[in-house]
Parts: C-alpha cells; structure tokens; sequence
C-alpha cells in the first residue's frame, strides 16, 4: 500500500517546480497571457526541451509512456503554477484521440510534431444543442471518393485558435444522439470550408467556434466506432483536470492562510480570528478530501481488477468533488481576501477563474453527480 | 501507488473474515440488537473475542495483546462492521489499558490488565466536568494527600455506564500551578468507595447510558495513582490520540449506506422505487462521494502510520469528516425508513421496519454527541487551524 508519487514522478514534478520558480512567476505569466498569442511559445518549446510534451504519449510512438498517475503529476504541478500554454488540448485531447487512430502513417507523421512542440492540435467535439453529452452529434461527414466531407457547428473548441491541424467528430450514422456511427476525421484547421471563430476565455484560454461546410477531410479511424477511443480519452481528460484542479486548490489555500496572516484589521493580523481560522480549516479539509479522492482514483485506474463500472463510478465521483470543492476553496479564498480579491493585480481570482472554468469542462458538478447516480443507484444498472 | 495488501495481510483478512462469521451468530445478534442487558451481552461477546486472542487490539503482545500492524488493525474493525458485529466497549480495554501499560507500574500492570482482558473489570471515564467540558483543563475535582491515600471532592460529568461501572479513571487537581495543565493527576478510584453518588442523566435518545458522578471526600490508596503526580495530563493527551484514530467510522459509515441503498431498493413512491427518484440519489450520493474520498484519506493516513509516523493532526481531519458524515447518514437512514423512525419501541418489534426504525431513532439521537465527544469539532478545527495550518 503505497499512495506517494513514485521517485521518477516526483523527479518529474520537481523539474517542473524549478522552471516555474526561475520562469513563471505570476509577473512572467501575465506576459505570455496578455500577449495577442494568449501564452509563450518560448516557455511552449521550453516544456518540449524538457521532454514534458513527450509524458503521455506510448514508447512506440516516441512517448515517455506515461500512465494517468505521470499525467496526473504533471498536470498537478501545471495547476499549481497556473500554467496558460496549451498543455491540455494538445497532449491530452488531440495526442490522446491520435494515439487512438487506426492510421499508423499519421501517426509515425504527428505525433513527433506534437511532441517537439511544433504543431498545435485541436479536438472538435462538443457541439452547441448538446450541453455536456459527447455523443450528441449533428455534424454529419458524407463520403466523397477517398475523403469524406464534414459539415456542422463545433463549439468552444478547446486549443482552436491555434490549431495547425483538427481532429473532429462527426457522425457517419445513426440517430443524433446515437454512441455508434461516430467517426474521427483529420483536417487542416486552413482547409477549403472551415472557418475558425476565436475568442478569449476567462481562464485565458484561446478557443474557438468551428463551422465546416463541406470541408474535405481524411478518416483516420473505424468507421462508425469512435465513440469508446473518445470515451477513453475523456476518461483520462477528467483525471488531468482534477489533478490540475488540486494543484489550483493547494495554491489557493497557500496564499489565502499567507494573506490572512500579514493582513491587520481591528489592530490584529485577521488570522487571529477563530471565526476565519474555522474557514480556514473547512477550505483545508475540502482540499484533503479532493486530493485523497485523486489518488484514489488514479490508484483504482492503473489496477486491472477495477471493474469498468468502478471505473466510472471513481471518475465521476472525483469529478463531483473537485467541482464542489473547487469551488468552495475558490469563493473562500476570494472572501477572505477581502476587497483585494476582486483585483486583477491579485493571483487568487486568476486561479478561482481557471477552477471555474475546468468545472464548466465536459461536464459540472451537477452533470457529473447525475452520472454518478446512474452507475451506482438506477435499479435497471443493478 | 497502489492500494494492494500484502500476501500475509490478504491471509489475515480471510481469517478474521471467517472467525466473525463463525463468532457472530444470529442468536447473538438478536440479543445485541434488542438493547436488553447491555452489559451482560458485551461480556458475552468480549470473552468471545478475547478466547480468539483478538480482544485487545492495540496492546503489544508482552502484556497480552494482539501487537498487530496497524494494516490488520484497520482489516479487523472493517471486517467487524462488514459483519456487523458490535465494537467493545473502549473504556477499559482501549481507554485505560494504553495508559496503564504505558506509564503504569508493575504492580498496577499485573492488578488491573489481566481483568480487562476477561471483562471481569467494568471502567468508566473521569474526565469531563460540569465546568469542564472541551476546555478539559479547567477541571476542579481535586485530590488532597492524606496519609497514604488521597481525599478526592468534586464531580464528573457525561460518564458514559457509571452505573455499571467497578472503576473509574479520573484527572483530578493535585496542585495549582501558572500552567492549569500542571496539577492534574491520572488516578484509578474504586467505584465502590464510599462517598460515591451515580446521577443518572436520561439522554434524548430514551436510554440512561450517561451520568454524573460526585465524589464526596472519596478515600483512595496513593497506590492508585499512575505515573508521577502532576503529570496527569501528559499521560491524557497521549490516550485522546488514541481515541481519535479510528474515529472517522469509515466502515460503519458503509455499513448504514449500504443498509439505505437497500431499503430504498424495496420502498415505493408514487413514481416508482424510491431509490430510482432524482432527489433521493442525490442526497445518497452528497454523502457516498464524500465518504470514497475519506475512505482514501484514512488509507493515506494508514499508509503513514505503516512507515512509521506517529498519528498527528490528521486524525483531527478524520474526526471532523467522519462524525459530520456519520451525522448525515444517520439522517437519511430515518429518513429512508420513514415515520417508523418514530418508533419507540426497544424489543418485541411489531416488524422489520419498527425494528430499523427503533435503531435508526437511537443512532441519529445518541448520534449528536458524535461531534462533541472526544473533543468537539469546534475544538479539532482549533487543533488544525494551530498545527497544521499555523494560524
């Protein structure tokens, strides 16, 4: 029994510690931030030279090989130094549905792209009408000799802005909301009939709406069977953004104990207060129960025995907690900031803004609960 | 990481398994679930335990324990609540025992030990007082040396079975110092002493388990006193961590969701079964969530006391989570069952669901005093707020 990252993770974990003590101060982020890139692909290719973007990707493909618990490590450390660069929708969504192609030639071809910090990916799955259900698929691909052509509107496109090249869902069958008949195709995010509508979010993320209108694109896996390398993939997008959530939530609780102790009020340090040090204590707690449900999970992912309704009973689960727990710590921290933390020259309200948008990602907390609900109650599922 | 018991540990675990399917039978059952005869039916289940050898749990094996790991601690009492089987009463065996195989002497060892071991020593706690409750240190009740014994005035408060008690163990003020915790002493008083009076105080949950205990100039042997006089408190501390590890009730926590899920499978709404309504699952799953992501942080804590580490704050974390969850759960147990949580009733149940009802009644009422006792969770908040997060 043995629930501490191993010597390699934190041997991991701590590079990325050091680069962002000597390069990401909060100052040096903004920079990247405000930028009209919206990150730094300087600090980008840095990750690269390290060898970070290499973490999830499968040896044979060029990877570190890394499992959901190396994910998890990195994306902790990401949260805590609010990393802005588009880790997540590169390696994870793109690099995890490419990994999952059937087309071995674009794979030899990509995968070293994305792991040299060359091409920026983008996935273009959720669709507008579809709230948080990944099957809800109107934009339909039609066959057009040896391509397919793709027409329909994805939205909040994570990574879009940027993207070189996209992966998107489309259904080859099947009723609107059907699993099967989903497809992944790839494409040129330029390609004749795509028009990418950018925009900012509050997080700092650079996304985009995505309209194809009989876009010319190539099927790069089964026909028709999409959905579980998609399932796969969300499975360990949920794991990476609760890990980085934790890391958000350890900062956040870090930095409002901090302030409260520098803080006077009433000729006082403010952290003299019971009343705040009971807040304090329920904001520490709400972070120890969302790390050891972390864990757990990732401890429950990497064993064989785990049953997939286990599975997906822990991920939901987790899942449920970071956003309730997120945003407990979040709201707390901004309170007990008092007015310093609606400013935008404070850290806290650039974390909370991060925390609450992973809770608005591929699911919230009500989404997620009802999930859960559904593996573990409804009577017919017994 | 993983979460793998070792190969001696999987063997343990099949062979407490099997023990308390043998131990705890359906006829012991019915009498531990019927109330009657508490003590009588402890006994009956204590000597059980202790012929197997598994009684005292946390004793080391010198002086007649199990001097298990804490891995097979946590694989017994998660086996025991598997079973359903009741715990043991801890105020001899878990309470007084640690404190007198730790700094008790030789002659006390060999005096007190052996019959706690046999339950042929029933012992209640001497701590709280009418004007000290979570604030322990203003205790008043005092000893003054007289002779060779001491004189003890004063009275203790929320003594849970001093009616049934053959000795108590009290902090009681020696001497006054700047530092209130200095003074206070760890003594063993015979509770047929004369100058003795037991109060009951009936508690909201229908049941006399609670009462106050006044100590009217009560004679007691100098020998009875453990370790050095004054140092009383020392001795405390070191057993109040004891009492707050395994707090949490993770187990038995799994054990009332799991007797919830049930019953919800067989209760019917106007809609359906009950456990297929939205608003029901929610509430089950508010609870269930936060009790996987405890069960891991008590397994984090394990973990650290299997390297080594000595229980620190962490068990305050445990305490808070687990009593506030044992709290919730208890309440949607009534809830669940429905108006027959009003029931009454101690024996001759009318049915099943009076039964359930009965107990779910008792487990919520008695079940407040969950985030009081052993130091309220206003005071643990306190413990974590100065040690953990150094405000």
């Amino acid at each position: 029994m043995n629930f501490e990252y191993s010597e390699e993770q934190n041997a991991l974990k701590d590079s990325i510690v050091r680069w962002a003590q000597d390069n990401y101060s909060f100052e040096q982020r903004r920079v990247g931030a405000d930028s009209d890139n919206g990150f730094s692909q300087n600090h980008y290719n840095t990750f690269a030279e390290l060898g970070w973007l290499s973490v999830p990707f499968s040896e044979e493909n060029g990877g570190y090989g890394g499992s959901v618990v190396d994910i998890a490590a990195v994306m902790e450390e990401f949260g805590k130094a609010l990393v802005v660069e588009p880790v997540f929708p590169n390696l994870i969504l793109f690099g995890g549905l490419l990994e999952r192609s059937t087309n071995d030639a674009i794979k030899a071809d990509l995968i070293p792209q994305v792991i040299d910090g060359s091409l920026m990916g983008a996935v273009a799955l959720y669709e507008p009408q579809a709230h948080f259900d990944a099957s809800n698929i109107a934009t339909s691909a039609t066959e057009d000799g040896k391509s397919y052509l793709i027409s329909g509107h994805k939205s909040v496109v994570l990574g879009g802005a940027h993207a070189k090249k996209l992966i998107v869902v489309a259904r080859t069958s099947g009723a609107q909301t059907d699993e099967d008949g989903l497809s992944l195709f790839l494409l040129d995010a330029g390609a004749a009939g795509v028009t990418v509508n950018a925009y900012p979010l509050m997080d700092g993320q650079q996304v985009a709406d995505i309209h194809f209108d009989n876009a010319s694109a190539q099927l790069i896996g089964d026909l028709g069977n999409a959905s579980s390398a998609v399932k796969e993939v969300l499975t360990i997008a949920h794991v990476a953004l609760a890990a980085e959530a934790v890391g958000l939530m350890e900062v956040l609780n870090r930095t409002t104990i901090e302030y409260t102790k520098t803080r006077k009020q009433f000729g006082v340090t403010i952290s003299s207060f019971q009343v705040l040090q009971h807040r304090m204590v329920d904001t520490f707690m709400s972070y120890e129960q969302a790390k050891s449900l972390l864990i757990g999970t990732l401890v429950e992912l990497t064993d064989d025995r785990t049953t997939p309704q286990r599975a997906s009973k822990m991920v939901n689960a987790l899942r449920t907690l970071i956003a309730k727990n997120g945003k407990h710590i979040g709201d707390e921290a901004i309170q007990l900031h008092g007015g310093m933390g609606l400013t935008d020259e404070m850290n806290v309200g650039h974390y909370h803004k991060r925390m609450m948008m992973i809770n608005l990602m591929f699911g919230n907390g009500d989404f997620f609960q009802n999930q859960f609900n559904q593996v573990a109650y409804a009577s017919e599922c017994q | 990481m993983d979460n793998n018991f070792s190969s001696a540990d999987l063997e343990f675990q099949q062979e407490v398994r099997a023990f308390f399917k043998s131990a705890y039978t359906p006829e012991l059952q019915v009498k531990v679930e019927s109330g009657e005869d508490h003590k009588g039916v402890a006994i009956e289940w204590q000597n059980k335990l202790n012929d197997q050898g598994w009684f005292a749990v946390d004793w080391p094996v010198e002086v007649g324990g199990t001097g298990w790991t804490p891995v097979q601690k946590f694989i017994f009492e998660t086996e025991r609540c598997e079973a359903g089987a009741p715990d043991v009463v801890p105020f001899g065996v878990k309470m007084v025992a640690p404190v007198i195989f730790t700094f008790g002497n030789d002659e006390q060892k060999k005096r007190f030990l052996p019959r706690i071991l046999t339950s042929q020593d029933w012992w209640c706690q001497g701590y709280s007082e009418p004007g000290a409750g979570s604030d322990l240190a203003a205790l008043q009740t005092k000893a003054v040396k007289d002779g060779d014994d001491y004189l003890v005035t004063g009275a203790k408060i929320w003594t849970t079975y001093a009616q049934s008690a053959d000795w108590i163990f009290c902090l009681v003020r020696t001497g006054t110092f700047e530092k209130r915790q200095q003074g206070i002493s760890f003594l063993l008083i015979d509770m047929k002493s004369e100058g003795i009076q037991v109060n009951p105080i009936h508690s909201i949950d229908n049941h006399h388990s609670l009462n106050e205990v006044v100590f009217d100039n009560v004679r007691v042997p100098q020998e009875n006193l453990i370790g050095v006089e004054n140092q009383g408190w020392t001795y405390a501390k070191a057993l109040l961590a004891h009492e707050r590890t395994g707090i949490a009730g993770v187990a038995q926590c799994r054990n009332w969701l799991r007797e919830i899920s049930e019953l919800a499978r067989q209760q019917t709404n106007y809609k359906g079964l009950l456990i297929d309504d939205p608003q029901f699952q929610t509430r089950l799953s508010d609870i269930e969530i936060e009790l996987m992501a405890l069960e891991y942080l008590e397994l984090r804590v394990l973990a650290k006391l299997s390297s080594g580490d000595t229980p620190g704050p962490e068990s305050s974390l445990l305490k808070i989570k687990g009593t506030e969850l044992q709290q919730l759960l208890q309440e949607l147990r009534m809830q669940t069952i429905g108006a027959y949580s009003g029931s009454l009733h101690l024996d001759d149940f009318q049915s099943d669901l009076h039964r359930r009802g009965s107990n779910s009644r008792r487990a919520y009422m008695y079940g407040r005093a969950a985030t009081i006792y052993g130091g309220s969770n206003e005071v643990q908040r306190n413990v974590i707020a100065k040690a953990v997060l150094g405000l």
